[in-house]
């Protein structure tokens, strides 16, 4: 699989590192709610398809960005900053 | 359908070679409703349909599997047993597995080929000795085998390491679990399969579900690829896929689903005799009757759902092979191949009730669903059956997060990305 990286271009994923999914909210600073933060931990969509994720380069700039990628074919749809 | 296997009926086929074996399990056509429904006839949801009617006399079971027996994990895997440990609420559940392993041969008249050649775990610094001699003497205490072995001992049982003033990681000792080893994992399912099937339980190959029916807070049924069939009590077990089932009922889950890669070498005559493991890395080999090495390492570290892996883990347990045993640098990978597994934040299973009436689940198994098989099904049969949790699962809860109770083995938190 190859990433691209919007700071870099078109890299082999062994340069990069994976975040998790990028499409859960982090709570508000300071919320006390802790079923929120639970779930914005512990819980996953884990969906078989479109998937918006966080990615690092971490063998490149270093730089966090977003991906688009489809779960249930490693097909890139697109990366953004 | 075949009854008991034994050297009359080996007999009796090898003088009549022109009758073939009978199907091992038979292939019922759906009915409309069931006592229970498992959903999954990978090892765990055969074993529990199977422990639910020897156990606990339940005749009306399906199990249903969207593909054929043996397709998925249960075949996938790299046929580790072992029950190493430490923590509470995993110790005792992986031990009663280990027990469970000790007598299926027979339980099932199956060949399973347990064998319990044990396993070497490798200590590659003082300090990951003295880690072990605490992993030891917990497991000790808990009634499991275990010894520590110092350099020379380890020079004499596993002399094709690489024990050289060079080596990148000098051996310091190992941990010797003696009765852990490996069973043949296809033999699991069928031996399951078949052994379930004599007691009446319905498998039915080929039939995916594709809706679980509610009604209000309680379960009524299954829409599956072969019609719909109602049960008031519906196990899942499809781990790999857990999250996209329990989604058919409205649940988000702790789970992500990842790949984990495996590898086998061509065959060559016996030299590793144990199940050898490494404290340096994530990193596993064992040797199979055939000859070949199987061995792997770290799931590739995203999530997907393609049984396809990255060529840059492949190079790192290629790596790690070849540090710990220069041999196999002249080895030739013959396959690899990928399995989708379920993984938790905390590296732990579920074994529980669901928010929903009679839904229970069986997932989140991380890199050890194969050797959890026989103790996963007794448990599992146990929670259905009675609808309260067995003993030994009563860590294995949704909500351990929200309680702060996660069943953190290795001390290193949200382990899906440490690697």
């Amino acid at each position: 699989m190859r990433i691209p990286c919007p700071h870099c271009g078109e890299r082999d994923v062994a340069e990069f590192r994976y975040g998790g999914d990028a499409s859960n909210v982090r709570p508000s600073h300071g919320s006390g709610d802790l079923k929120q933060w639970h779930d914005y931990k512990f819980i996953f969509d884990n969906p078989q398809g479109p998937h918006l994720e966080y990615w690092q380069h971490v063998y490149g700039c270093r730089q966090w960005f977003k991906l688009n990628r489809n779960t249930a074919t490693n097909e890139i749809v697109g990366g953004e900053r | 359908m075949a009854k008991g296997y034994s050297i009359f009926s080996l007999a009796k086929h090898a003088l009549r070679p022109s009758e073939p074996w009978p199907e091992a399990w038979e292939k019922p056509v759906p009915k409309s409703s069931y006592d229970v429904i498992i959903i999954g006839g990978g090892g765990h949801g055969l074993a529990t349909a199977y422990y639910l009617a020897k156990d606990h006399g339940v005749k009306n079971i399906a199990v249903l599997e969207k593909s054929y027996i043996g397709s998925g994990n249960v075949g996938r895997n790299t046929t580790l047993i072992r029950s190493n440990y430490m923590i509470g609420g995993n110790t005792a559940f992986f031990e009663k597995s280990m027990q469970l392993w000790e007598g299926l041969s027979h339980e099932l008249n199956f060949n399973c080929m347990v064998s319990h050649r044990g396993q070497m775990t490798l200590a590659v610094s003082p300090g990951q000795v003295d880690a072990f001699a605490r992993r030891g003497n917990t497991m000790r205490l808990n009634g499991i085998d275990a010894e520590l072995l110092d350099r020379n001992e380890v020079m004499k049982e596993l002399p094709y390491l690489d024990f050289s003033k060079e080596a990148r990681f000098p051996i310091h000792g190992a941990i010797h679990q003696p009765r852990a080893g490996t069973v043949r994992h296809d033999a699991v399912a069928w031996g399951y399969a078949r052994a379930a099937s004599q007691l009446g339980v319905h498998i039915i190959e080929n039939c995916e579900v594709s809706a679980i029916l509610r009604d209000g807070d309680k379960v009524v049924g299954v829409e599956t690829s072969r019609g719909k069939i109602l049960s008031n009590k519906i196990g899942i077990a499809v781990a790999g896929h857990t999250s996209h089932v329990a989604a058919m009922a409205g649940l988000r889950l702790p789970v992500e689903s990842h790949i984990l890669q495996a590898f086998v070498t061509e065959p060559v005559k016996p030299i590793v005799h144990h199940v050898v493991s490494w404290g340096a890395e994530l990193f596993y080999l064992s040797q199979s009757d055939k000859g070949g090495m199987v061995f792997g390492g770290h799931i590739d570290g995203f999530n997907t759902y393609t049984q396809r892996g990255q060529f840059h883990r492949i190079q790192n347990v290629m790596e790690c092979a070849t540090t710990l045993l220069p041999f196999m640098s002249r080895m030739r990978l013959l396959r690899h191949w990928g399995g989708i597994q379920d993984m938790t934040p905390d590296g732990s299973p579920f074994i529980c009730k669901t928010p929903i009436d009679g839904l229970y689940l069986n997932g989140g198994w991380c890199y050890q669903g194969f050797k959890a098989t026989p103790a996963s099904g007794t448990t599992f049969a146990y929670m259905i059956a009675n609808d309260q949790e067995h003993e030994l699962t009563g860590g294995f809860s949704l909500d351990r997060f929200e309680k702060g109770k996660e069943l953190d083995e290795y001390g290193i938190g949200n382990w899906i990305y440490k690697q």
